[in-house]
């Protein structure tokens, strides 16, 4: 077959042809996926809601409820109860301050607002170090300790600063209205994760976020955070 | 050329990554761990096939000098299905190859073997090309993400090979794709001189 | 983020080339000669800053109204491969020493992937306008600034006696990683 002659008109049918044609497949194949796509995510919604607050019977995804953050972000709290009691609240918050972008994480509370658990959703953060924040966070299990040491080791060397030694950087058990949840170096409770100072920033400003726009919405108590110097509560984790 | 050769010189002879030196940013990128970089091979075997093929069947009707923007378009067509299906089936492989997804359409393999190959054969082998070509690139990254993850986290596709306190965290970092993508190279090299 | 913040991550922390693995094919094949490497960083820079532009309006004012941001990919790069086609021809009219000194790299940039990357990367970190060609400006610097240091050390690598295996691409890319060791250390900056 002879090839098509490269004049104007031919040209340009030629790419309109081919643009039409890719355009209409492609918007086939997002119908396609669509649904899909958001099946995806709700399963991926359910599954953090699972893992940072106890075990429930109801829907929580059915209850959600959008709440507006002080600083107008849109937070969702996702109910979680047991034969109708409250036996906590998943709430999905996000922040802005992070390195890179938006970090979205589910963060589990009591239904007083004490810290069950937490699961980072998406970010955009370092690999290797900023990104590090889906673990560390979390109370150190022995053999994990040794793994974080190995880690800390490198930077350690890296950097010559020194690896967080005794200090405390889980934030499972803490309550935002009693314990000062910024870090360490800033004159807080927690120790940020080493070479990653603006990632824990961010992420403790994100469960901050969600413990207030919670408590607001439960008429807790919000002294600590809003910046109180006295602590009422203890140390009530190890 | 028979059909044979035509597939397994992307394989060996003129892998893309070790002999051709093309697409480096993926294969640098990805290939913090095995199942990432055999994943990222994949896609873009993917949509080399499926580019080679159409493109093979419509370049009698493409005019000389709107070739490259006319494969462009087709190559990118197959780029956005992979992302969304991906997206849609394999959300956590999609969330850790993030950008480079969309990047494939810049990769030089594709457009080259457009260029190269299936602008100048027939459909079936450009078809062969295209599978050669991506086997031969997937099987660069999974090589190169197994070495990474075994030096850097004492695994190869997840599975514990020696205790992750004893891995040289370097080699999942960045500086960690240079090198161990370097000494490949060189190694690839001398035992093609032997 | 505040605009130094962008820049500081942008160009040292967040190198694109050492950091993210964008833009390796020029990094690597444009940077025998420092005098080469400074022509590509300012043909870079100059069209990462309008294709970011670009495609940042295309997305606000025309996909997202739309909700056809599924073309996203096929309509930025198409926008890109024709902005660096008109890029050439306008430079070729109005500014002929420019266009002598950048004129050779502008067909290789339309496949240089940090363009498309930043292009998709400023719609995903949430930038506004301001913000996103402040980034693109301080991506591209820090492209250049990996390119001409690299280009610097591959200059004295000539003179040097290395095993058979290890000439050329090899050599490169170790020296690439032990760059991008020391740009790791700029983590500490923030």
């Amino acid at each position: 077959m002879a090839k098509t002659e490269s004049t104007l008109v031919n040209m340009l049918l030629t790419l309109l042809v081919i643009a039409v044609i890719s355009g209409a497949s492609l918007g086939y194949v997002y119908k396609l996926t669509k649904a899909p796509i958001e099946q995806a995510k709700a399963a991926k919604q359910q599954a953090a809601i699972k893992d940072v607050v106890p075990e429930f019977d109801n829907d929580p995804l059915a209850e959600a409820k959008t709440l507006q953050s002080e600083d107008g972000l849109e937070l969702k709290m996702f109910p979680a109860k047991k034969a109708g009691e409250l036996v906590g609240v998943a709430v999905e918050t996000l922040t802005n301050n992070g390195f890179s972008g938006e970090i979205r994480i589910m963060v589990g509370m009591q239904p007083d607002g004490t810290i069950i658990n937490y699961r980072v959703l998406d970010h955009k953060e370092t690999p290797g170090l900023g990104s590090k924040m889906e673990e560390w966070f979390r109370p150190q299990a022995p053999k994990a300790d040794a793994t974080a040491d190995q880690e800390t080791s490198f930077a350690k060397w890296l950097y010559g600063i020194k690896a967080s030694g005794g200090g405390n950087r889980s934030i499972v058990g803490m309550n935002p209205g009693k314990n000062k949840m910024i870090v360490s170096k800033d004159g807080g409770e927690v120790d940020a994760i080493t070479a990653a100072t603006i990632s824990s920033r961010a992420f403790l400003d994100a469960v901050v976020r969600a413990y207030k726009t919670y408590a607001k919405e439960a008429n807790l108590s919000t002294d600590a955070v809003s910046g109180a110097t006295t602590k009422e509560g203890g140390k009530n984790y190890e | 050329m028979n059909n044979w050769k035509i597939f397994a010189n992307g394989l060996l002879k003129e892998n893309p990554t070790f002999t051709l030196l093309l697409g480096m940013c993926p294969t640098l990128g990805v290939t913090s761990s095995a199942g990432n970089g055999l994943g990222m091979g994949l896609a873009t075997t993917f949509v080399l096939v499926m580019s080679n093929m159409v493109i093979a069947l419509v370049k009698d009707f493409i005019p000389d000098k709107v070739r490259i923007p006319a494969f462009v378009v087709i190559i990118a067509t197959f780029v956005s299905v992979v992302e969304m299906s991906m997206q849609a089936y394999l959300p956590s492989l999609f969330a850790s190859l993030g950008l480079f997804i969309p990047l494939i359409v810049v990769n030089c393999i594709v457009l080259g073997r457009a260029e190269a190959f299936a602008s100048k054969n027939n459909p079936f082998r450009s078809i062969l090309d295209g599978l050669g070509m991506g086997l031969g690139f997937s099987m660069a990254l999974t090589l190169l993400g197994s070495v990474r993850e075994f030096l850097g986290s004492g695994k190869i596709f997840s599975l514990a090979i020696y205790p992750e306190d004893y891995g040289m965290l370097v080699f999942v970092l960045a500086p960690g794709a240079f090198l161990a993508l370097g000494f490949l190279i060189a190694i690839i090299n001398k035992l093609k001189a032997a | 983020m505040t605009y130094a913040l962008i820049v500081i991550s942008a160009i040292f922390v967040n190198n694109v080339v050492l950091a993210q693995f964008l833009g390796i094919c020029p990094f690597l094949g444009v940077s025998k000669r420092i005098s080469t490497a400074i022509g590509m960083t300012g043909a870079v820079t100059f069209v990462m800053i309008i294709a970011t532009l670009m495609t940042f309006l295309l997305q606000k004012l025309v996909l997202e109204p739309f909700e056809i941001t599924y073309l996203q990919t096929i309509s930025f790069i198409l926008v890109i491969a024709a902005l660096v086609q008109l890029v050439e021809i306008i430079l070729k009219k109005i500014s002929p020493p420019l266009y002598q000194a950048l004129g050779v790299f502008l067909p290789l940039i339309t496949t240089n992937c940090a363009i498309l990357g930043v292009a998709i990367m400023v719609i995903q970190k949430n930038y506004n306008l301001v913000e996103s060609v402040v980034f693109a400006g301080a991506t591209a610097l820090g492209f250049g600034l990996a390119l001409i240091t690299f280009a610097g050390i591959r200059e004295q690598l000539d003179l040097v006696d290395l095993p058979k295996g290890m000439s050329g691409t090899p050599i490169a890319l170790v020296v690439s990683g032990l760059l991008a060791l020391a740009f790791m250390g700029f983590a500490g900056l923030v």
